[in-house]
């Protein structure tokens, strides 16, 4: 597999760009692998990458039952952040940060990261409390946070409405200056292309039917390109976690719900960070081509497909005129939805199973693309080493059963309250 | 928009109701009996299916009547409705 730089284009360009190879080659399946990773998104090739250049596992297959980039991994609206008030989330998100810094260069595939920042606004005075709460748990652990006042914020992002009489009026709010975004689909290919060099199989069209085990272990998996054996078999499937569970007579602590997003047309330059609203769950953000991103709530009842209620788009595009009245004469141009695998206490599972074997990576709510590097470094280690790490101490499903839930929201068991 | 069919009030838009998640299982009679995995089981485990799906409603801007329907996760259509827990398996 050809690297990617400035002499290759050079050279493509000379000739008429016509003669570039297939990006990511088709591979003849094996009959067997060392492990096989369930879902071709941006955690399960991340965990291919870490397991082939951490550990040098390269016998290794990522199976998907539809196209690459195809899942949540390119249908997110690529906030990138760490700021959690939770310790295990933050930590985690912290991880995936630092490995968001480099990842371009590691991977010769430009993920366009972005550390362009997050606001987050507050509209009361607990608000603010609550902030700089965060912000503090935040600052203990080294991960920078500054709390802004209305005036810093009119000078940073002058586009919004920080009048008094505005319809939610701000009164300040937190940055968190390292995050950002990237280019959600260049993330998957990047991944893919790494640890395709490196040796790993990647299958596209290739859905799971089937899991073997024996004597409560893995042994294989049924796929629509056939069987393959393999000692370890690891899911990160999202949406597709509790079908995929039930195969081995496991029931998750999983929902799927439906979360949508838009973009608007392109403009010029307006807005060089990211922007959440205090009141409503709402975020904002503009692309290197010029369209705002905007994203909401789920649409708050359980949903198996990818198509959703037109009143959430009501609802963001209220919000947003709310913030922003600037934006009113824009049109939308795309709006999409991405079935997530929402957990029942808002946090990730990264966990073994009662399976030998058995991994699973799921429950990343609509928080999952953020973490995609550190998920899969996690993943890698815990697959490679049948150990659990210590950044997924928390995230075992065993919580579910002790009690020892880790809800940076605290809503109970009600996972369509989480975000 | 999904329409929910109050059983009190007729078909409504959903966003005068509030969803209350999954009705397929019954409260334990006697939660002090169970054992821990027994107790998350009922919390925390779904079966999440991709198809018919019970689930309770309430009509918060409405009524505040309870009730269950029977909705398919993958077409929304929405099977007849039944009051309070009545018709629960
Ligand atoms: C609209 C939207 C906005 C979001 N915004 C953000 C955001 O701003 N920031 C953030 O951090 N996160 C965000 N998220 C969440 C984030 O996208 C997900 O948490 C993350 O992408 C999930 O991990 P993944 O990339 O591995 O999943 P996916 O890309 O969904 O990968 C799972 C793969 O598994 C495959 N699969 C499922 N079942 C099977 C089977 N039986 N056999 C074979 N393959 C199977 C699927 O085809 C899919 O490709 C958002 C999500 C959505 C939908
Ligand atoms: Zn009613």
């Amino acid at each position: 597999m050809s690297r990617y730089s400035l002499a290759t284009l050079a050279r493509h360009a000379w000739r008429s760009n016509a003669h570039w190879p297939e990006a990511l080659p088709e591979r003849p399946l094996k009959p067997s692998y060392d492990a096989v990773i369930v879902g071709a998104g941006g955690h399960g090739l991340a965990a291919a990458w870490y397991l082939a250049s951490q550990h040098g596992m390269t016998n290794i297959a990522v199976v998907d039952k539809g196209w690459l980039g195809g899942g949540n991994v390119a249908r997110n609206t690529t906030i990138v952040r760490s700021n959690y008030f939770h310790p295990a989330r933050r930590a985690m998100t912290n991880r995936a940060l630092e490995l968001w810094r480099g990842l371009s260069q590691e991977l010769n595939y430009n993920v366009m990261f972005s550390p362009r920042g997050i606001i987050n606004l507050a509209h009361s005075s607990s608000q603010m409390d609550d902030l700089a709460r965060r912000g503090n748990a935040m600052m203990v652990d080294g991960v920078g946070a500054e709390l802004l006042s209305v005036e810093d914020i009119r000078r940073r992002v002058p586009i919004l409405d920080t009048d008094p009489q505005a319809r939610h009026p701000i009164v300040g709010g937190m940055v968190q200056h390292e995050a950002g975004t990237a280019r959600h689909d260049a993330v998957a290919w990047g991944y893919a292309r790494a640890a395709m060099a490196l040796g790993v199989d990647i299958f596209q069209n290739c859905e799971v039917t089937g899991i073997e085990t024996r004597e409560g272990r893995v042994e294989s998996v049924n796929t629509g390109r056939g069987r393959i054996a393999t000692p370890r078999l690891a899911l990160c499937a999202a949406g597709g976690t509790s079908h995929l569970a039930r195969m081995v007579g496991l029931t998750m602590p999983l929902e799927n719900h439906l979360l949508q997003a838009c973009v608007t047309e392109p403009v010029k330059p307006v807005l060089d960070c990211i922007v959440t609203h205090g009141v409503h769950n709402f975020y904002i953000s503009q692309t290197d081509k010029g369209e705002l991103v905007l994203g909401g709530d789920i649409d708050g009842y359980n949903n198996a497909t990818s198509v959703g209620d037109p009143r959430t788009f009501e609802e963001i595009a209220r919000v947003c005129l709310s913030l922003f009245p600037g934006f009113e004469q824009l049109r939308v141009m795309r709006t999409w939805g991405g079935v997530v695998d929402m957990s029942m206490d808002g946090s990730p599972i990264l966990s073994h199973t009662s399976i030998d074997g058995l991994y699973v990576n799921a429950g990343w709510c609509y928080g999952g693309f953020k973490a995609t590097p550190a998920a899969g470094e996690v993943l890698a280690a815990m697959i490679a080493t049948d150990t659990t790490p210590s950044l997924a101490a928390e995230f075992g499903l065993d919580r579910f059963t002790t009690g020892a839930v880790v809800s940076e929201e605290g809503h109970g068991p009600r996972p369509w309250m989480y975000h | 928009m999904l329409r929910i069919p109050c059983p009190f009030c007729g078909e409504r838009d959903y966003t005068e109701f509030a969803f209350w998640g999954d009705a397929s299982f019954p409260r334990p009679a006697d939660p002090q009996e169970l054992s821990d995995s027994e107790w998350s089981e009922h919390l925390f485990h779904r079966d999440n299916p991709a198809g018919q799906y019970l689930e309770y409603w309430h009509h918060a801007l409405g009524c505040r009547g309870w009730f269950i329907i029977q909705r398919d996760t993958r077409t929304h259509l929405i099977s007849p409705v039944c009051r309070g827990g009545e018709g629960r398996s």
